[in-house]
Parts: structure tokens; sequence; C-alpha cells
């Protein structure tokens, strides 16, 4: 296991030093950070005392050779937007973002797997029916006119949540949560909900097709035939069996919602990673894109490694070690 | 006679489909006394399987029981509601099937398999039923069963899994098998072995079988009486020994005519032409007249019953009014 473990922490090296390797590339091909950085008027002793000041003149290995160095100590260097280290923007952003994500994550799951079990044990009950006309609208609508819709109906309309912002958060040390407040959690709903849809539907439509593949096998028979409760073989046999295929694809949808969250936030005005990427963006604010960037591959990184960690907890077959296999 | 422990009259299974009904099965009748093994024969798709099926109330769907009953120490299990037929299920007839590769659920232990089994029926705590869970596997004869109880199937070879297969099917002690091919998938050499397993076991707990299989040789060995299957319906049943010897049916003897005999040379294999009808499209009269050697006009019109012949049962013309043998 341990070994395992090493391997892919090993082969997912050479991917986080493709990643680093574009977003040192931003820097160079992305607008010019002199130029950003001067204004308009300059002479052309300050841009050079400014060049050497930010270690350009130096060769391209050098430079890429201190840029990992930095990364590797949380350093990616001043925004220059903001005029703040990028480090300290995103320690501020990651909890809005990753409790969101979370919720969503969540809410995709809890309510996502019951409906695919429903669904697919039930195939031709006008429930399920409903609900994959239902997902049909997840799969289909695009996440920010979700979000306009829900911010239409339950804000204006109703006035039930708000529309925008976090609510109020409370600091845990570094990390500020809005799960402990009122307003913060009504203010998580509508997002996550956006958010979420889309997984969500994917989720129920993964775990109806798993679960009808599944209930055909001879196995699923053959519990039936020692007469087990069906709450057993639905949910102890037929369930189980059709986790690898889904935890798999919420793994990689978890990376997505944290990655893509930038529409939602943009719709929420949530003030997370996305939103800062999204401004960033605008003004050309290179030191944060790369930051976030390279964030991202790690999150994707981790991700799967514990997918995978996760098969293994659940599909004996692969776990190593194996006895002598059949024949 | 005493008590039959399994009933089944009259019994009919179809398949509502877009092109009409099919009738899989027609006007099946036979019974299984206690302690009994019936061997049931015939090609593929003449219905043996579905008979299984039916029986533990297995059907897949569309398939579905349109008429006739099946009764269990006389008592109706065909119209049961599901979840007091999930009770027999396991519990009073148990079910081995063809395949021990794909029978077990594969994230398992076979261990927590036997358990879960036995705590749905007995009255037992799991630590009382891990305890018959190892007395199982090793009267199946799996070698170091407390060791081997927390292994996986897929630990397993084919010839162990079906030996778990018949744990599992035997664990909660039920009266009756039902076994489906349970050698079909096995290596030859392992055949012998899991017949063999499987006729000590149920003589020893007194367990009735209906064994299904198009192996006559398992059947001669095995069975104390046998049913012949063609095209959904029994067209000869009757003692192992005369069925074999004196087949009636011109289709059982057919059948036996294609066992190569032991011990003498023989330069062809006799065969049955043509092939089974397909459910679409049973023919009118007896169902085998296209390919019956013996076949007259009475065959192509009217459909024969069940009739005295040769001291079996056979449904076929030949013995209608025929003297009859001892």
């Amino acid at each position: 296991m341990f070994a395992f473990i090493v391997n892919r922490l090993l082969q997912a090296l050479p991917v986080m030093l493709t990643v680093s390797l574009l977003s040192f590339a931003m820097f160079a091909y992305v607008g010019d950070p002199v130029a950003i950085m001067l204004g308009q008027d300059y002479t052309i002793a300050q841009r050079d005392a400014l060049i050497a000041d930010l270690g350009l003149d130096q060769p391209f290995f050098v430079q890429f050779g201190k840029f990992v160095w930095n990364a590797l100590q949380g350093e990616f260097g001043l925004s220059y937007r903001l005029s703040r280290p990028v480090a300290q923007l995103i320690v501020e952003r990651a909890p809005a973002t990753l409790e969101l994500a979370l919720c969503a994550a969540f809410l995709a799951l809890a309510v996502g797997v019951p409906m695919g079990v429903y669904t697919g044990l039930y195939r031709h009950s006008w429930l399920s029916r409903f609900f994959l006309t239902f997902s049909l609208i997840g799969v289909s609508l695009p996440t920010f006119l979700i979000g306009i819709l829900l911010i239409l109906v339950f804000s204006v309309w109703l006035g039930w949540l708000p529309s925008f912002g976090r609510g109020d958060t409370v600091n845990l040390g570094w990390w500020s949560t809005g799960l402990l407040t009122w307003s913060g959690l009504k203010a998580l709903i509508l997002p996550s909900i956006t958010l979420g849809l889309f997984q969500l539907t994917l989720i129920m439509r993964l775990v109806r097709a798993e679960m009808m593949e599944v209930l055909r096998t001879d196995y699923i028979k053959f519990a039936r035939a020692r007469g087990l409760t069906n709450r057993a073989v639905h949910f102890g046999h037929a369930l189980k069996n059709t986790l690898v295929p889904v935890i798999t694809i919420t793994g990689l949808q978890l990376g997505a919602i944290i990655a893509f969250a930038i529409v939602t936030e943009t719709v929420f005005q949530w003030p997370g990673m996305g939103l800062l990427f999204i401004q960033s963006v605008g003004v050309a604010d290179i030191p944060v894109m790369s930051a976030y960037l390279l964030l991202i591959a790690l999150m994707f990184v981790t991700i799967n490694l514990i997918v995978d960690l996760l098969y293994y907890a659940v599909d004996p077959r692969l776990r190593i070690g194996r006895g002598k296999g059949a024949h | 006679m005493t008590v039959p422990l399994l009933e089944v009259r009259n019994l009919r299974v179809e398949f509502p489909t877009r092109r009409g009904t099919l009738v899989a099965l027609d006007d099946v009748s036979f019974s299984i006394a206690p302690g009994e093994v019936l061997g049931v024969v015939g090609e593929s798709g003449a219905g043996k399987s579905m008979t299984g099926a039916a029986i533990i109330g297995l059907l897949e769907p569309p398939g579905r029981i349109a008429g006739g009953q099946i009764l269990l120490n006389g008592r109706r299990i065909d119209n049961l509601p599901y979840a007091e037929l999930r009770r027999i299920r396991g519990r009073e007839i148990g079910a081995i099937f063809q395949d021990p590769l794909t029978t077990l659920n594969p994230l398992y232990t076979v261990g927590r398999q036997l358990v879960e089994t036995m705590t749905t029926h007995l009255p037992l705590n799991p630590a009382q039923a891990r305890a018959k869970a190892i007395e199982w596997l090793e009267l199946v004869g799996i070698p170091a069963a407390s060791q081997r109880i927390d292994s996986y199937p897929h630990e397993f070879s084919g010839g162990m899994r079906q030996r778990v297969v018949i744990a599992l099917a035997l664990c909660a002690e039920p009266k009756l098998i039902v076994a489906d091919e349970p050698t079909t998938a096995l290596d030859v050499s392992i055949q012998a072995q899991v017949i063999a397993l499987l006729k000590s076991l149920a003589r020893e707990k007194g367990t009735s079988m209906m064994l299904v299989t198009h192996d006559m040789g398992v059947i001669a060995e095995t069975a104390d009486r046998v049913a012949v299957m063609y095209a959904g319906r029994i067209v000869e049943i009757g003692a192992v020994r005369r069925v074999v010897q004196h087949a009636a049916h011109p289709y059982s003897s057919g059948l036996m005519g294609s066992i190569p005999p032991v011990g003498r040379r023989l330069d062809r294999l006799q065969q049955i032409d043509g092939a089974m009808p397909r459910l679409s499209a049973i023919p009118r009269g007896c169902p085998y007249n296209p390919r019956c050697p013996q076949v007259f006009d009475r065959c192509r019109v009217e459909r024969p019953e069940l009739m005295p012949a040769e001291g079996n049962l056979a449904a076929c013309w030949l013995y209608d009014g025929a003297p009859q043998h001892a």
C-alpha cells in the first residue's frame, strides 16, 4: 500500500512540473509584466532596473528553477492588481470556494445516489420518469442560467434567500466559515444548488445505469435465490458493486466543481478563488492566474490519488498481495 | 405414495412480446418426493432452466406464470406475494446456478455471504452463524476452512467456488434444491467431484433435488427419475433406468442414442436431425413431429398428452391404445 502511494506520488511529479512550466510560461507570453508594472511613463533606466530587479534578464532555466523553488514554499509573488502576496490572497479566498464546492458535492451525492438507485430499481414508475425528465434540465441548462433563474425565484420573487455574497462568516484560525451562522447557511443554499445540479443529475444517471447493469448479474439473482431481503440485495449487494465507477466520476467532478466554480461564483458574487481568478484575468494579473492554475492541478492530482485509494477500499480484487486467482 | 414435496401442475409460462405472446412452458406437470432426485434433460431452450426459475419464483421479466400451480408440501407457492416467497427461497428451496465464477458477489468474503444467508433464515446470531459457516465449508470440502472463510471469491478456483455455492444453497437447510446445470461451467475433471459432493450431501440431509442438465451421464448416475423436455413440454418422465434403457418417446431415444457408449467402438454417433423449433413457431400437433422418424398423420394434427408407455409416461401417439408393459 505504501509502495503504491509512493509510486503514485512519483507519477504526479512530472504532471506538476509540466503544469508549472505552463504557468511559468504565462509570465513570458501573456502580457508584459514590466509594461504593466511601470505604467505609461518611464525611462529606459527605470525599465532596465525593474527587469534586473525581477530577474527577467537571467537565463530561462534559472528563472524557471527559481519559480518552482518559490512555488514549493508557497511563494507566488505579488498580485499586480492588489499589490499583495498571491499566497495570502488565495488563502483568504480558498475557504469560501472549498465550502461551496463541498456543499455542492455533498448535495449531488446525497440526492443523486438515492435518485439513481430508485430510478434503477423502479424503471417504469412515474416518479422515475419524472426524475429522468428533471435530470435532462440539469444536464442541458447552462450553470449561469440556472443560477439566475434561482435568484429570480427565491431572491426576487419570494425573497427567501440572499442573491449574492457569503453572509456572515466566523473565523476559525485562518479558515473563515459560513457554516456556523444562519445568514451564512442561507447564502450557501442557492450557489450550492447551482453548482451541484449538473453533477447531481450526472451521478443520478450514472448510478441508474450501473444499477440496471448490476441487477442483471448472476450474483444478484443468486442473492435473491438465497432469500435475502430486498434491502440487503439492493443496498448491500447491488449498490456496492456500482461504487467503483461512481467514485471515479465523483472524484473527477469534485475537481471540476472546485476548478470551475468560476461561473457560479461570478453569478452570486461569491468571494472565492474563482471570482479572484476571473477578476485577475480581466487585468492580466499573471501571478494570481499562474498560482491558481498550479493549485487546481495539485487538487486534481490529490483527488485522483484519493480516488485510487478508495478503489482499494471498495474492491478486494484490486488489493495488493492477491491470493491464487481462479484457474 | 407419500405426499410429494414439490408438485407442479399444468404449469404454463408466457412471455408477452410485441409480436404476440410466446409460450415458454406449456402444461408441465411433475412431482418430486422427499429425498428424491429428479433429473431434467433436454436441448438448450427446451425450458429446463425456466422450470427451475419458475419454481423459485425468479422468472426474468416479462416472463410470467400464466397458468397451473406449484405446490410445496401441499401449499401453493406460485401465487405468493414477493415478501412471502422470499422467506421460502433459501430456507425451503435452495438454488445452485450454472457458473460459479459469476454467482458469488465479488466484493464480499465467502464467510460474509454464508453468514448473511443463515442469519436471514435461521435463529442464529452472527458468531454462531460464523461457526456454522466454517462447518459448512468443511462439509463441502474446502481445505483450511477456518482460514478460507475470510477469503474473497476471486481467491478460489472454479471448482472450489461451486463448492462454496453449494454450501450457500444448503446452509439454511432447505428441503429442496434446484440445481441448474451445476457442473456445465466446470472442468470435466472437477464435474464428477462436484456431482458426487452434491449427491452425498443431498442424501445425508435428506434433501430432494431437481437437477437440470443436458448431461445424460450425470443424470444416469445421480437421479432417481428423469423428465425429458422438448419445446417447453415434458415429453417423457419415468425411472432413470427405464428411460435410459427403454426410452419410449422417439425424442428420448434419440437423445439416448447420441450418448457415446463406453468400451465399444462406434464409427458414427447417432444424431437427431434438424433443430428444436423456435417458441414463436411451434408446429401444430406434436411439437417433435417435423424431426420424428416415426411420424404419422395424427402427430401433425393432434397434440399427445402424457400416457403410459414402456413403463414410463410419454407424450407420443405411438402408445395410444398400445398394450401396456408391466
